[in-house]
């Protein structure tokens, strides 16, 4: 493998994994800090014993998302320093700019949470879970912008060789930006919902202590109702920018080959593309993507033949990638109105509190679908039309990049199993009795 | 010019804030299996740092990010031809973060044992690697017209590389010592007042062989002996280093501690003053050198970064003095006996 090859993986690697833990991080923050919230205003133990159970599977989370996310920052100049020489005018400060203005606060007011129960008063504490929240969601909001950025750059001119930053405004007004935030965030809290509903339903089935899950699992369900349909009706906006902004990516995710209008949406669809056509395509809807993507049904919609071979992107990753995250976010949405309608009775439905169960890795896959379809869809380029993957690349000897990707996969590795016995011993224990 | 010359300090004075910040929590993980010698007297060095170590280390990433928003010709040239240290760093750094959050999350000593090394290794690798790199980068680095390092990590290991290695590595102790004896009490307050004592005068002499090895083995006196002002910061982080000193005397930890960061302080500021208005310069061909002049952002985006970082950076400052404040004071059982305490 040559170093670009190796550096596309390792990012892949490090990103994919960073990702496992910052949705969970951006969503439980904000029902904590609710939770907290119910305990200041009603004195209720019962929601100091769930700001104290979630608190902790938080915390665990966030240590591996914080650890795991310095790898990103330094991967730009190890791996990638050929795109940060040309674009660190833009994306260097926006990231310097996260950093700054939200990471800081997340991170010092995190610790001060953590051992400040008997420092703070409870409502300063409470208000300092809020901060550590917003700070969190704060730090996305940046990273994305820049991020987006990639998919769609804005506000500069290519000047000494390089991208200069000409119009701040328009790079963090980004539409593309605004669009990918909504949908992101919507997104983890999703997960986030499920991921607490998951647990709650396991304690349910247990009957370990029916009022303080039913009330976690409500609280949850509300999140997940809320964001659930948001994130679809905001997906299919976000679609139609896309298409717009990204056609390569659109064809790709569709698998259309053939400029058209009347364009189908194929329910699945196997691409094969060495030949530019698709093997299998079962049950196509006539017209439904130039509508999804162009408002109307006679619109035309790109085809990939449209595009140069060399600036396609690989069109079976990001196919699959979007159908499965559609399929997913689709069932997410039956399962959260199920759980709306019964949410009375919930302990009566043991086949839906066994699904909900078995559902917790379920929007983790779609984050992570979503991920790849985003990345993977903006190939050949690094930065959309700017500049291709393959001349961003780090001088750096093969040898580097292999033993850096080895000691990545060994130790992200080990790091995910302890992480995920030490989330799933402590969400099995269940909540202390506790004292105070 | 002024722009990027007012950069180049705040380069500089990022770096030296998280050699301040971090540079304790490092000293603290670097004896950390010495001085612990009973379980609760581990969980106490780990607790006297538990709620600030994490915002220390954004200083990290604030000065990487602001490398690479400033510099970023500076940012990719020096993270590429530092890959394999940096990694080193960064594995370490991973290493280190979890080990303070999953140690006390299960009762067992062979689990304990584990993050206990990891500690060790996770402060003790980047305290010196920190100090290898940034000695390597005063003497220049080998780097070609393609920005590609012609050499390999043994060559970084050369004699000025690990003096400066050394030298951070034993200010972080001594940081890192008068720290716990901020923060501890009894028998282990003693054991760090002892190390801190035993290494000041190996530390002054490790500098004192820095500054002279520094005179042989780069240029960073050209610009003090053009501009012999500047010879007051060395005189301030020689004042600093005299203070431990005087202070460690007179039993007052706190003030020997802030000597201590003015001392960090002063060194680093002693190096990246002698390299201005170079950033990253190439041994192989001076005129490859980068410099705040030849490498920096454009004006409207060194424009933009300066309105934040000096509207945000004293935020920080505010909210982390706030942080120290709220958890000065010396670590208690009461305080272990917290579930959420490490």
């Amino acid at each position: 493998m040559d170093v670009l090859m190796l550096s596309r993986l390792q990012f892949a690697a490090a990103t994919m994994f960073h990702y496992l833990f910052v949705p969970l991080t951006l969503g439980l923050s904000i029902l904590v800090a609710i939770m907290e919230t119910k305990y200041v205003r009603t004195g209720d133990k019962v929601y100091l014993r769930m700001t104290k159970f979630w608190g902790k599977m938080f915390l665990i989370n966030f240590a591996l998302g914080v650890v795991t996310g310095i790898t990103l920052e330094f991967q730009f100049g190890t791996n990638w320093s050929r795109y940060s020489a040309y674009v660190g005018d833009i994306f260097g400060s926006i990231l310097a700019i996260e950093a700054t203005a939200a990471f800081f606060l997340e991170s010092t007011l995190l610790g001060v949470w953590i051992f400040g129960w008997k420092k703070l008063s409870a409502k300063a504490h409470a208000t300092v879970m809020w901060l550590v929240a917003g700070a969190s969601s704060l730090s996305a909001v940046w990273i994305l912008i820049a991020n987006s950025w990639m998919q769609h750059p804005v506000g500069y001119v290519i000047r000494n060789g390089r991208a200069e930053l000409t119009d701040f405004f328009a790079v963090v007004t980004n539409e593309f930006a605004i669009l990918m935030i909504l949908h992101t965030l919507a997104g983890a809290y999703v997960l986030s919902a499920f991921f607490v509903m998951g647990v709650s339903a396991y304690h349910l089935l247990k009957k370990t202590d029916d009022d303080f899950f039913t009330k976690s699992f409500r609280m949850a369900l509300v999140m997940g109702v809320i964001f659930t349909i948001f994130v679809a009706v905001e997906g299919d906006i976000h679609g139609k920018d896309v298409t717009q902004k990204q056609p390569a990516k659109l064809a790709a995710m569709e698998s259309l080959w053939e400029t058209q209008t009347h364009a189908p949406v194929y329910m699945f669809a196997w691409p094969d593309e060495e030949n530019e056509r698709n093997v299998i395509e079962i049950m196509p809807i006539p017209g439904l993507l130039s509508l999804l993507g162009h408002g109307s049904f006679d619109a035309e919609v790109q085809g990939l033949k449209d595009f140069p071979k060399d600036e396609r992107p690989p069109v079976l990753i990001v196919s699959m990638a979007f159908k499965g995250m559609v399929g997913l976010g689709t069932l997410f949405i039956f399962l959260t109105l199920f759980g709306l309608w019964k949410r009375d009775k919930l302990q009566e439905y043991p086949l839906y509190l066994k699904i909900m169960m078995f559902a917790i890795p379920l929007p983790y896959i779609a984050n992570e679908l979503g991920w790849v379809l985003t990345e993977v869809g903006r190939q050949p380029w690094i930065v959309y039309g700017v500049m291709k993957t393959s001349d961003a690349v780090s001088p750096i000897l093969q040898s580097q990049g292999a033993i850096s990707l080895t000691a990545f996969i060994l130790i992200y590795g080990l790091l995910g199993a302890v992480g995920f016995y030490l989330i799933y011993t402590a969400a099995k224990k269940g909540p202390e009795e506790t004292e105070a | 010019m002024v722009l990027q010359n007012i950069w180049f300090f705040l380069w500089g004075l990022l770096w030296a804030i998280f050699f301040m910040t971090d540079g304790f929590v490092f000293g603290m993980g670097t004896m950390y299996p010495f001085l612990g010698k009973t379980e609760e007297e581990k969980r106490i060095m780990i607790n006297s740092v538990g709620p600030l170590w994490d915002g220390n280390e954004v200083w990290l990433i604030t000065a990487g990010g602001v490398t690479f928003a400033a510099f970023p010709a500076v940012y990719a040239t020096m993270f590429s031809t530092l890959y394999t240290p940096l990694m080193l760093i960064l594995f370490a750094l991973i290493l280190r973060g979890v080990s303070f959050e999953f140690r006390s999350k299960v009762d067992s000593p062979k689990w304990k044992r584990v993050w206990d090394t990891t500690i060790f290794i996770g402060n003790f690798a980047p305290a010196l690697l920190f100090g290898v790199a940034f000695a390597n980068i005063f003497q220049g680095i080998p780097f070609d017209e393609n920005g590609i390092f012609q050499g390999t990590l043994i060559t970084l290991l050369n004699p000025y590389g690990l003096i400066g290695g050394v030298v951070f590595l034993l200010m972080f102790i001594v940081h890192g010592s008068l720290w716990l004896a901020i923060k501890t009490e009894g028998d282990l307050q003693a054991r760090a007042i002892q190390t801190g004592k035993r290494l000041w005068p190996v530390m002054a002499g490790a500098i004192v062989v820095c500054l002279i090895a520094s005179a042989v083995f780069t240029d960073l006196y050209d610009n003090y002996l053009a501009n012999p002002v500047l010879f007051l910061i060395l005189v301030l982080a020689v004042a600093g280093l005299l203070g431990i000193k005087v202070f460690m005397g007179k039993e007052a930890w706190f003030k020997a501690w802030g000597c201590s960061c003015l001392s960090i302080v002063g060194v680093t500021f002693f190096g990246v003053a002698g390299l201005f208005p170079r950033l990253y310069p190439s041994s192989i061909n001076a005129d490859l050198s980068l410099t705040a002049h030849n490498a920096s952002s454009s004006p409207l985006t060194l424009k933009i970064m300066l309105v934040v970082v000096v509207i945000f950076i004293p935020i920080v400052l505010a909210y982390q003095t706030w942080a120290y404040k709220l958890f000065s004071g010396k670590v208690t059982e009461e305080d272990l006996s917290h579930e959420e305490a490490y």
